[in-house]
């Protein structure tokens, strides 16, 4: 009788030798001493792979325990464990570097994620620990603080800092600036008040801060200048206004978020008053830039009542190609590939079936909103909320809510 | 129209997007129309060389005069500036937010600001009224907004892009404008010479790094379409129940504006 060709498997003797590792146990049981069938071949036994999950049926991972996340198999809802990523702690900091983020919206915009990235750039310095402060004005929706990067909190509270004040935070951080003399203060070189603040800091303080700031170490910073056209190579500033993209965010530790108080803020004379927003005429905002937009697909088939509940709701008004084809929304309207490509932070979409061209168009949204009939449409699994139902009458419902809404206002005011 | 109003607009050289030639700044030039139609007494002024052309452009909107503050590149325009303001004392100084040549920090009207005392409002789109001594402007803000804002005079303020666009500049009124040179002590830019200045890098895009540990998670990166984040479903409600969930969301975003 031959001998059988017995191919030798350099891992799996490995694994038998170390008793520590997690299949050795399987593995010996099933490898010591193969098992011949009557003819002499070696057999497998089926029944020794695999392992029983956790419904309490067998499961056999063919990706031998490789896969870094823990998939926890649940009809509705798929969830992935993260590993919690390791405490960034420190204790006794030798300096300090104030973040003042804009917190757009109440959350942290990817600029501010950057710029606290930046900051824990700065803050490692060879010898010396510094510790990242971030300043934090009003009230805020943002819980991933620790995430982003922040090990120390100053949070100014008070409905002062609602409206547009700039003197008041502009002492408040002269206050902190006596308090902490912290070794950088970085903003946000944005639209949504970075660059106002900074500026109006390093006016007072007396400092040039290296504005449009894109490539930042503690030697070193590169702004750009003259409408994108120079570079500008000068020393690391006090004051750094920053562009997008500066750093990349903090994203393998956590953070403490510990809180700082703050002495006695002194009152300041302010000549600027905040008397509110304009009303602004929804549909004259370029839709690209738009807030919010109430969007119609081929699942709309009551348009007056659309155009109304756009009004009512004061959202900018969006189309998918078909409810354009169709002659139902001007060209400019339709969102997506072919259209425009919209940063709304809320996009209400009513009977939009979430065609990938579509989808494409709102890659930025940060909440969607679907109605639609159909609850294994694309547009459903793409939205923060889904209702599933008709879009008449869904809409006619919410028509009454906002009429209610703004009566009682009304009533109240 | 205030005819007994006095303002005064800063005027910078620009660069055209497209040749980098020098032309009239764009915000600069909506600066200057916003306070022609503001007042009659509007003051434009320059800090720099008295012979360059652009200042012609700006003179072509329709300017009888323009003052330049005579100072070489290397000079710090903010002290002059602030001595030329004191003895004028306007009541309105407009800029531009930033300037489209030179360091273009956008510190000037904040540094100006500050050694006057004066209030300072950025990116303001429209001044729409001025009544015992206060003015009421209208602020642009991202996401085509609008902030109403009152202000005391005198102030200084910057003009957003989204200010109306400046009337075209003829060529007439600019040869016949005329250029008043007034020579003004020259405080040096030290920091300037510490500087290298080069022309612009290109900045490296951004690359989508996958943080995955393992060949199967990478693919699943890759290929995966990106799937739902557990958003909340409601199914088989009455619809006003599901249009309050709705409006619930819209009231936590605080997309719904106040009348
Ligand atoms: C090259 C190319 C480029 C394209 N570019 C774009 C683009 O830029 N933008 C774009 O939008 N499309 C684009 N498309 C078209 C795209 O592929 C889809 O055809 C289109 O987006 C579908 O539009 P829809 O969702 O409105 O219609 P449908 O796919 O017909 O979906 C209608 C949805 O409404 C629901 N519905 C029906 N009745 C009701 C009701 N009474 N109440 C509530 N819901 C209801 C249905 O369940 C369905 O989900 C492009 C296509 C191509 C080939």
């Amino acid at each position: 009788m031959t001998t059988v060709a017995h191919r030798r498997d350099p891992r799996t003797e490995w694994i038998i030798r170390n008793r520590l590792h997690p299949q050795h146990e399987a593995l010996f049981a099933s490898q010591n001493g193969p098992v011949r069938g009557p003819t002499g071949l070696i057999r497998k036994n089926p029944h020794n792979v695999g392992f029983i999950g956790p419904n309490g049926l067998k499961r056999i991972d063919r990706l031998e325990g490789n896969s870094s996340n823990v998939i926890s198999i649940n009809r509705q809802v798929r969830q992935v464990i993260e590993p919690e990523k390791p405490l960034h702690k420190v204790e006794q900091p030798d300096f300090h570097i104030l973040v003042v983020p804009d917190l757009a919206g109440g959350r942290l915009t990817e600029q501010d994620k950057d710029v606290l990235g930046q900051a824990h750039t700065l803050a490692n310095v060879e010898g010396s620990k510094g510790a990242v402060v971030a300043v934090i004005f009003g009230e805020h929706r943002e819980t991933g603080l620790d995430q982003a990067g922040v090990d120390r909190l100053i949070h100014l509270e008070g409905s002062d800092y609602e409206d547009y004040c700039p003197e008041l935070k502009l002492a408040a951080l002269a206050t902190i600036e006596q308090q902490l003399s912290p070794k950088h203060w970085l903003f946000p070189d944005s639209i949504h008040g970075g660059a106002d603040l900074g500026s109006r800091l390093a006016a007072t303080l007396g400092e040039r801060p290296a504005v449009q700031a894109w490539q930042v170490n503690n030697q070193q910073a590169t702004c750009r200048a003259a409408s994108d056209s120079i570079d500008i190579n000068r020393e690391t500033p006090k004051i750094l206004l920053l562009a997008e993209e500066c750093a990349d965010a903090v994203d393998e530790t956590r953070h403490e978020v510990l809180p700082v108080t703050v002495d006695e803020l002194i009152g300041t004379q302010t000549t600027l008053t905040d008397h509110g927003f304009m009303a602004v005429d929804p549909n004259s905002i370029p839709l690209a830039e738009a807030e919010f937009i109430l969007a119609a697909g081929n699942g709309v088939s009551n348009w007056d009542l659309f155009h109304e509940a756009a009004e009512q709701l004061g959202a900018t008004e969006g189309a998918s190609r078909v409810a354009v084809d169709n002659g139902h929304m001007p060209r400019f309207r339709q969102v997506g590939a072919t259209g425009t490509w919209v940063t709304a932070s809320v996009y209400l979409a009513v009977g939009i079936s979430g065609a990938i061209q579509h989808m494409q168009g709102i890659g930025q949204c940060q909440t969607v909103i679907a109605i639609n009939t159909d609850a294994n449409c694309d547009m459903v699994k793409r939205a923060n909320l889904s209702v599933i139902g008709d879009s008449e009458e869904v809409l006619k419902e919410l028509l009454l809510l906002i009429k209610e809404y703004r009566e009682a206002l009304s009533h109240a005011a | 129209m205030q005819p007994d109003l006095k303002l005064v607009s800063l005027l910078s050289t620009g660069r055209h997007p497209k040749s980098g030639r020098a032309c009239r700044a764009n915000q600069d030039s909506r600066a200057l129309e916003l306070a022609m139609k503001t007042s009659s007494q509007v003051t434009a002024v320059h800090a720099g060389n008295p012979d360059n052309n652009v200042l012609r452009q700006y003179a072509g909107m329709g300017l009888k005069k323009i003052a330049v503050l005579d100072l070489p590149e290397t000079a710090d325009p903010t002290q002059s500036l602030k001595h030329y303001l004191d003895e004028q004392s306007p009541d309105i100084v407009l800029t531009g937010v930033r300037a489209e040549d030179g360091e273009s920090s956008g510190m000037l009207p904040y540094l100006l600001s500050e050694k006057l005392g004066w209030a300072m409002v950025p990116r303001i789109a429209e001044i729409q009224s001025i009544e015992n001594g206060k003015a009421k402007v209208l602020q642009a803000l991202p996401r085509g907004q609008r902030r109403l804002i009152e202000v005391d005079l005198p102030f200084i303020a910057s003009v957003d892009n989204s200010a109306a666009e400046p009337r075209q500049s003829a060529f007439g009124p600019a040869s016949r404008a005329t250029i008043e040179t007034i020579s003004t002590e020259i405080f040096t830019d030290e920091a300037l010479a510490g500087w290298q200045l080069s022309a612009a890098r290109k900045r490296p895009k951004r690359l989508k790094i996958a943080k995955a540990k393992t060949a199967a998670d990478r693919f699943k990166a890759a290929t995966a379409k990106s799937q739902s984040k557990g958003g909340t479903l409601i199914k088989d409600k009455p619809a006003s129940e599901q249009a309050k969930a709705i409006f619930d969301l819209l009231v936590t975003e605080s997309v719904i504006k106040q009348p």
